[in-house]
């Protein structure tokens, strides 16, 4: 089964229907009678609303319904999945997140009516026609200045504070702040950024008043969750009675976890109108009401010995939630991002501070790595200022650093013990790709055509596939974080799985069927992969997190030997042997030590008709759900080397080479696994050259459409190259780690370093992403003085 | 209400819009014709890239009443019956799509680009992409497989 088994690269399953033109989106949909939703959303900020006029809309043509607040006021608000306990048993703040606005409008793009009509675009000319006298209030936009003296988001939280967290041993970080020999200060923003998933949201409502069951249609990156918020939450309905159903969805990184008011309110609409409704957003809208990313504003300390030995970490954080809290919003700062600031390093003593700010903007919520990349770019830009500041070479200082190979399990002072790792293995591997040695020459050759060429480099540390439940629990999480697989298999041993992850791009068809196919011996045509529904799938968490093959490829393997585990028994008595005695391989059970064997195909049949069956000790039939609670998070980690060349002309950066050395423990695809560290790759370098949300003082979203916010582009990237390493995970029974989110977080540092790198006789020690042309001519032409001007 | 008549996929089809009805529109909810996407509101993103008389252009940035008489070729009509376009499979060799949203109009665009361009460098493809988004594979296997799927289509 090598050929198609883990760790072979074989061509993916679900692409032939993609490539087609035959992939079903959730917008591809079309239910019978359905009619379309159009929202009208807050133009302002931050306004009371005196008065909504839906009269005009109700009588333009083809409208079937307008729905304000009012028609949602026996349903409960959009819950908060994570509860965060600040200092001192602090609660965190959380106010109501209503479906529909009461009363107030908290941000651009708030939804405030629903307009319902036979055609998509009768609805939205109707949707014009809602008059609405808003009263606008002061927007707290900046996170700074809304802690002091900013007007309230909320009335319950009257400073906009949410939470004041810390995690980490302020005693021990203060006495080694006093003993150090050189202490590197950097402030530095991570940068607001909006997912934009390439398929816009949509959903679709419809109830079936026989059966007294509503069904969403949703493109969505965990169907469960979204029943059980919704269910449980918001319309509280029993489970049996709501099934959600994620078709193909295109893309997510993050913006597609959260339950979102369109879900409830064509959920609530189709009852109230007796048909279904549809909401598709458009790409406008998309910017204004898809949760956003990142957006943080840090102080970072560093302190050393006078060799260069990290004593201690200190940060101070302010995490913007913008107007509501979404789903998990209250854990990413926190769990998510403090967790990982030590990096690949053993600084003893850790401390991080972190404010959760609420403004009158998007709300913020998990994109690609959510808190693990904003925890690597603060630690790999500080040490490389720190070796600049120390005269130390950046290769250097971090490998003085490193956790050892014989130091795992490594336990850090930010409460994760690493399994394991072999950090200098990738860091040399990644050197030696990118022909780190040779990069003077290089940086020469440049310098004769005119040009600024700089290197970079960062090592980053990523915690994925939450767990255990327990401890999430713990920490205030308000699910548990296992996965669930059952395997089915047919009577002529075709084999269909039904997994709890979901997949919107990254390939499970493929690689989880070749789990199976390893495990059980079938070829891969032999196996489909059913998710996404809660109506075939017995539970589910979803894929966010880099957790799909860790956690959901981890219970299918367990499913997988308790499916082994009854055809040997089965086999066994077909062929009158001890179960003891059998043994599964390529496929059939053999009797050791004999030639009698049996095929996998023929115990399933034989389960399915079993005529020849041990009824007295086994249960017909071949099918085994198995749940599976991961013991620890696995710790995936690389080196990423990144090489610029700056045109002092126009400011312009172009990457010339982009080398990626990973460790993500066991491979069961490499092609997927490279093409998921390429698309991580876009996303940093995107965020570190291109890509910002801008609001203006009044909260208005200034780069609110694809002429505004700068997507990456072919021509913005290189090549990249890329490898990987292996040290196995220990604690799941893939020894796999995870890779989806891993190019996100290690490519801004490097980027940015290597930039700095790039502008260092201009008197550079940092500059903030993205790093626009505009802001590198600015230093060019008159130095960081003028471009902080 | 204006009727339009046209070819879509070898096939004469026609039916009543509305004068703002776009292209895509007409292909996506009057014909069923969904593998043609709607990504953006601004023609940035490509998703919706079909051919019109032969060549690539943005279907939400077209009137369906401009095509009136128009061959339209979308994704659907490039695979000859079970024989696919050496485009679509060259994606398919090459991982040039994840999330697959993006794909119909990448590959409509790369199509149209190796018909005048048979043998385009690596970067007259990144070049040629500007109006084509795709957020998941960073672009790398994209132009990998428009590169394969060119020389395949030279033959």
């Amino acid at each position: 089964m090598t050929d198609q088994g883990i760790g072979a690269s074989v061509r993916r399953k679900e692409d032939l229907r993609f490539i087609k033109g035959r992939g079903k989106y959730t917008d591809d949909i079309v239910l019978q009678d359905m009619s379309y939703a159009a929202i009208v959303r807050s133009p302002h900020a931050h306004a009371k609303i005196n008065r909504i006029d839906t009269s005009a809309a109700r009588a333009a043509p083809g409208v079937v319904g307008v729905l304000t607040a009012d028609d949602f006021a026996a349903f409960g608000g959009l819950p908060c999945g994570w509860q965060v306990t600040g200092k001192n048993e602090q609660p965190m703040i959380e106010p109501k997140h209503p479906i529909l606005a009461e009363g107030k409008v908290r941000h651009v793009g708030d939804p405030v009516a629903v307009v319902i009509a036979e055609s998509r675009a009768q609805a939205r000319d109707a949707a014009e026609l809602v008059e609405i006298d808003y009263e606008p209030l002061p927007a707290v936009v900046d996170m700074r200045s809304a802690l002091e003296d900013g007007a309230s988001v909320h009335d319950e939280a009257g400073d906009n504070l949410c939470y004041d967290w810390e995690l980490g041993d302020r005693e021990a970080v203060e006495a080694a702040f006093r003993k150090a020999d050189h202490v590197t200060t950097l402030e530095l923003i991570n940068n607001r950024l909006v997912p934009n998933a390439m398929e816009p949201r949509c959903a679709i409502g419809d109830f079936d008043d026989a059966s007294g069951e509503h069904t969403l249609y949703t493109s969505s990156q965990n169907p469960h969750v979204i029943r059980l918020l919704m269910g449980a939450f918001v319309l509280q309905i029993p489970e049996h009675k709501l099934r959600v159903y994620s078709p193909d969805v295109g893309g997510g990184f993050g913006s597609k976890i959260y339950h979102y008011a369109e879900e409830a309110i064509v959920t609530v609409a189709a009852k109230v109108l007796g048909r279904p409704v549809k909401w598709t957003s458009d790409r406008t809208e998309a910017f204004i009401s898809d949760a956003h990313g990142r957006d943080h504003v840090t102080k970072v300390e560093l302190a050393m010995d006078k060799e260069g030995r990290f004593l201690a970490l200190r940060e101070q954080t302010l995490a913007n939630m913008g107007a509501y809290l979404s789903t998990f919003a209250p854990s990413i700062p926190t769990y998510l991002h403090a967790t990982l600031l030590a990096g690949q390093y053993t600084t003893p003593a850790i401390l991080a501070e972190v404010k959760a700010v609420f403004t009158n903007t998007v709300p913020v919520d998990a994109y690609r790595g959510a808190g693990r990349p904003e925890a690597t770019y603060l630690l790999e830009r500080v040490i490389d200022l720190a070796a600049d500041e120390m005269g130390m070479d950046p290769v250097e200082i971090r490998r003085k650093n490193f956790i050892q190979p014989d130091q795992f399990p490594y336990a850090t002072p930010v409460a994760l013990t690493y399994d394991t790792g072999d950090y200098e293995a990738t860091l040399t591997a990644a050197l030696k790709a990118a022909d780190w040695d040779g990069f003077e020459a290089r940086r020469e050759e440049a310098k004769r055509k005119g040009k600024l060429r700089g290197i970079g480099i960062a090592c980053y540390i990523e915690a994925c596939g939450i767990a255990p439940s327990n401890i999430a629990g713990a920490l205030g999480a308000r699910a548990g974080l296992y996965e669930c697989a059952t395997v089915r298999v047919n009577p002529t041993g075709s084999i269909q799985v039904m997994t709890g992850s979901h997949s919107h791009g990254q390939g499970h068809e493929t690689t989880f069927a070749q789990v199976v196919a390893d495990r059980l011996g079938i070829g891969l045509d032999q196996i489909d992969i059913v998710h996404g529904d809660t109506n075939k799938i017995p539970f589910g968490m979803g894929t966010y997190g880099s957790r799909s093959i860790a956690v959901g490829g981890a219970a299918l393997s367990n499913a997988c030997d308790k499916i082994v585990n009854k055809a040997t028994k089965i086999a066994a008595h077909l062929m009158e042997a001890s179960a003891d005695d059998v043994v599964f391989e390529n496929g059939s059970f053999k009797v050791t030590g004999t030639d009698k064997q049996v095929a996998f195909g023929d115990v399933a049949l034989t389960a399915y008709v079993p005529h020849n069956y041990p009824l007295d000790e086994l249960e017909p039939g071949l099918e085994e759900t198995a749940f599976y609670d991961p013991k620890n998070f696995t710790f995936p980690a690389g080196t990423y080397v990144c090489e610029v060349e700056i045109e002092p002309q126009t400011g312009a950066v172009e990457i010339v080479s982009f080398h990626a050395s990973d460790d993500f423990g066991n491979v069961i695809n490499p092609m997927i696994v490279e093409g998921q560290v390429h698309g991580g790759l876009a996303q940093g370098i995107g965020q570190a050259l291109l890509e910002n949300t801008v609001y203006d003082n009044e909260g208005q979203l200034v780069s609110g459409t694809y002429m505004d916010y700068c997507m990456p582009r072919a021509y913005n990237f290189p090549n990249f190259t890329v490898d990987h390493q292996v040290t196995a995970c220990t604690h799941n029974p893939l020894g796999v780690k995870g890779c989806g989110e891993a190019g996100a977080i290690g490519s801004p540092p490097a980027v940015i370093n290597a930039i700095v790198d790039a502008l260092k006789d201009y008197g550079v020690s940092h500059i903030d992403m993205p790093a626009t042309p505009a802001k590198i001519w600015r230093i060019v032409n008159g130095g960081m003085a003028a471009a902080a001007e | 209400m204006p009727s339009v008549s046209m070819t879509v996929n070898g096939k004469a089809v026609s039916g009543d819009v509305e004068g703002r009805t776009l292209l895509v529109e007409f292909l996506r909810e009057k014909l069923r014709l969904t593998g043609t996407h709607v990504g953006c509101d601004t023609s940035q993103c490509g998703a919706c890239v079909v051919h019109v008389d032969g060549e690539s252009v943005k279907a939400c940035t077209m009137l369906a009443a401009q095509a009136d008489g128009a061959e339209v070729m979308t994704i659907e009509g490039l695979a000859q019956g079970d024989k696919l376009h050496p485009m679509q499979e060259a994606f398919r060799e090459n991982h040039g799509l994840q999330c697959g949203f993006c794909t119909p109009g990448m590959i409509m665009s790369a199509v149209d680009l190796a018909r005048n361009n048979p043998d385009p460098s690596e970067k007259e493809i990144r070049d040629w992409l500007e109006g084509n988004i795709c957020r998941c594979t960073g672009y790398h296997n994209i132009v990998k497989s428009i590169k394969a799927g060119a020389e395949a289509m030279r033959g």
